[in-house]
């Protein structure tokens, strides 16, 4: 099964079910690296994909709360070598995707797309690679069965949303918030859970008339109720921030999914 | 993404002026790895660029600006004690005794000038040293525009003097207090800012780094050094020099001295990288020498990173050069062989800042030290040449510094 397959069969299952997918985060190695196989087995079996961090030392798109995941990740000497054995040392419930800066992926060289493939990861997301540089990885990535999954934020043109939705696979991570992940404004702390506002639902109704993939949104998700308002609009919510917390405050992640899910 | 050595061919694309592509590219390097976010931003920026730059009005309020407040031309200086010590004719390029002492200037008030001009209405810059802080504070103040600066903490500490100097011409620092806590974290965080409001907000970037335009920006702003420079000694000497020195950190001044005489292929283009301690990984801020290719701030360049992608700290004792990457035009020169680059260690370059200020009476910045010692061995090895030397910025602001590493010795 392709990346693609095992992203959309994973959606699909959690339609069947009459709710949204959810696509939870954790920073790979974090907040131990111990303790990493433990947290993902538990993610894994109650979320429908799983999306590990690679830390990087410039996440100029991340909050405080990853960055500092991130920090302590690669104090921990995480790398994502380490991140690609962990994963593939055993099969997992749910596919699992790695969100990379672009820089720690070029590392791997000409191997990335291989490593993947041989670590049973579906799919990468990639947010300093925007649209027009993209085919760097989404070329090579593809020919191994691994996805590419492309981002839309709210300033991004109609006409160009179009274009990125020609070129999705997997699905498109609609980030609903414009700013860093956690929904916060810079250098300031996590924000409230994100209102899903008029002008955040026309936007979604914008993306899936173009859209041949499913589309998952992601940015500022922490409650149960935000998850069943974007449930109406979106095929997929994605919980990091909040999940990462949850992690740091040494809870199981597996039971704020549940949460989300609208289950005990 | 590999950097392929076709340097022949890149080098004849160089000269003929085909660099940077419509991606943004300098043959391997450059480009625009940011997050989709800042699209939208940067292809405004690009789109203002090509409208403005070269209208007639627009260049009218630059030049006057840079005429009446900026105080260009600055002069040429030939160095008169140093060319008799060096054996050598030395000419010094004095961005110094520009506007707030250096030449970010040069930059600051173009870009100010240019969001003016496309209505944003605030204005967000990085600082490592203090110097494009101050720059673009003073050019925010002198066209009426909010502007804030984000600083490493570390440089907020050694860099005291440029602090003040940023709020009282009404600029608001932000020190940062995360990642490395200097010019880099500075960067990262305004990008976040950035991220955040990327629609009503200009960022200020002050070196010839990060995603398309930006490199291609500030050396349209700061070429102005070279131009005048080349005229200069034609005028002074009576002819170009064998060698142009510039020290080279994210690399604003030297591409704009190096730039303009990129077709002039008789004259040698020296870039001079801070050493730091030694050239151990972290020891140091010379990219170009000691890096590998890699991506940071949206930008494929030579990077100071390890085996797994991560970028790596660096040391300098001068703020200004304390960068792990560098200008794609830099990798492109370095690529070619149109340019060469080498380094000085501190200790080389403080040495430097104490002959040149005993001998032509002019403190230069620790970062434009350097460049003085490029070229003085530069010398050593071409007896009876003629160098001209990029003199970036004065040292006034480097004198706690200065101080603190006296008391250190003593």
């Amino acid at each position: 099964m392709t990346g693609n397959q095992a992203i959309n069969t994973a959606i699909d299952a959690a339609r069947a079910e009459g709710r949204p997918a959810l696509v939870a985060f954790l920073t790979g190695g974090y907040p131990t690296r111990e303790g990493f196989l433990d947290n993902l087995a538990k993610l894994t079996s109650e979320a429908d994909i799983v999306e590990i961090g690679v830390p990087f030392t410039d996440p100029m798109a991340d909050g405080m709360t990853i960055q500092n995941s991130s920090s302590a990740a690669l104090a921990q000497g995480v790398t994502l070598n380490w991140i690609l054995e962990q994963v593939g040392s055993r099969q997992w419930d749910a596919p699992v995707l790695l969100m990379s800066y672009l820089n720690p992926l070029l590392s791997l060289g000409d191997n990335l797309a291989k490593r993947c493939a041989a670590a049973n990861v579906a799919g990468i997301i990639c947010p300093d690679l925007p649209l027009d540089e993209c085919d760097l990885l989404r070329v090579p990535l593809a020919a191994a069965g691994v996805t590419f999954i492309q981002l839309v934020t709210p300033v991004t043109a109609p006409e160009r949303i179009e274009a990125i939705c020609k070129v999705a696979s997997g699905f498109i991570y609609a980030v609903t918030v414009t700013g860093t992940t956690g929904g916060a404004r810079s250098g300031g702390p996590a924000g409230d859970a994100a209102p899903v506002t008029g002008a955040v639902i026309d936007y979604l109704k914008t993306i899936k008339q173009h859209a041949t993939v499913p589309v998952c949104v992601g940015f500022g998700i922490r409650s149960p109720e935000q998850v069943k308002e974007l449930g109406a609009h979106a095929d997929g919510v994605i919980v990091g921030s909040a999940l990462v917390e949850e992690l740091t405050a040494g809870r199981d992640p597996a039971a704020f999914v549940r949460y989300l899910k609208g289950g005990k | 993404m590999s950097a392929e050595p076709d340097a022949a061919a890149l080098l004849a694309r160089l000269i003929n002026h085909e660099f940077p592509d419509e991606r943004g590219r300098y043959g391997p390097y450059g480009g625009r790895f940011v997050p989709e976010t800042l699209v939208p931003p940067l292809d405004r920026l690009m789109a203002g660029m090509r409208a403005v730059l070269n209208e007639d009005d627009f260049q009218n309020e630059l030049n006057s600006q840079l005429q009446h407040w900026v105080g260009r031309p600055t002069p040429l200086t030939r160095a008169e004690r140093l060319s008799a010590a060096w054996g050598a004719e030395v000419w010094l390029k004095r961005e110094d005794l520009a506007h707030t002492g250096a030449h970010k200037i040069n930059n600051a008030i173009g870009q100010a000038l240019l969001a003016k001009r496309l209505g944003v209405k605030r204005i967000i810059a990085e600082t490592g040293a203090g110097q494009h802080g101050v720059a673009s504070a003073a050019a925010c103040a002198r066209l009426g525009m909010p502007c804030r600066v984000y600083m490493g903490e570390v440089d907020v500490a050694r860099q005291a003097p440029n602090v003040d100097r940023m709020e009282r011409l009404g600029a608001e620092v932000v020190a940062v207090t995360n990642g490395d806590r200097t010019l880099r974290a500075a960067i990262d965080e305004a990008l976040r800012d950035w991220v955040s409001s990327p629609l009503d907000t200009w960022y200020l970037l002050g070196s010839a780094v990060g995603p398309h335009p930006y490199p291609e920006l500030v050396c349209h702003f700061q070429s102005v050094i070279g131009n005048e420079a080349r005229q200069q000694m034609l005028d002074q000497a009576g002819r170009l020099p064998d060698a142009a020195v510039a020290c080279v950190g994210g690399g604003s001044n030297a591409i704009g001295l190096f730039h303009p005489l990129i077709a002039d292929t008789q004259i040698e283009l020296l870039g001079v990288e801070a050493g730091g301690r030694s050239m151990g990984l972290g020891d140091n801020a010379a990219s170009l020498v000691a890096g590998t290719p890699g991506v940071l701030h949206g930008c494929f360049s030579m990077l100071l990173q390890d085996e797994n992608g991560q970028v790596h700290e660096t040391h300098s004792v001068s703020a200004g050069l304390d960068y792990p990457s560098v200008g794609p035009e830099h990798a492109l020169l370095q690529l070619t062989g149109r340019a060469r680059y080498v380094t000085a260690d501190d200790d080389q370059a403080l040495d430097a800042l104490n002959e040149c200020c005993a001998m032509e009476g002019i403190l230069p910045a620790i970062e434009t030290a350097h460049a003085f010692f490029g070229a003085r061995e530069y010398a050593r090895e071409h007896p009876g040449c003629c160098i001209l030397i990029g003199v970036s910025g004065r040292g006034d602001k480097d004198l706690p510094t200065l101080q603190q590493l006296a008391g250190v010795a003593s």
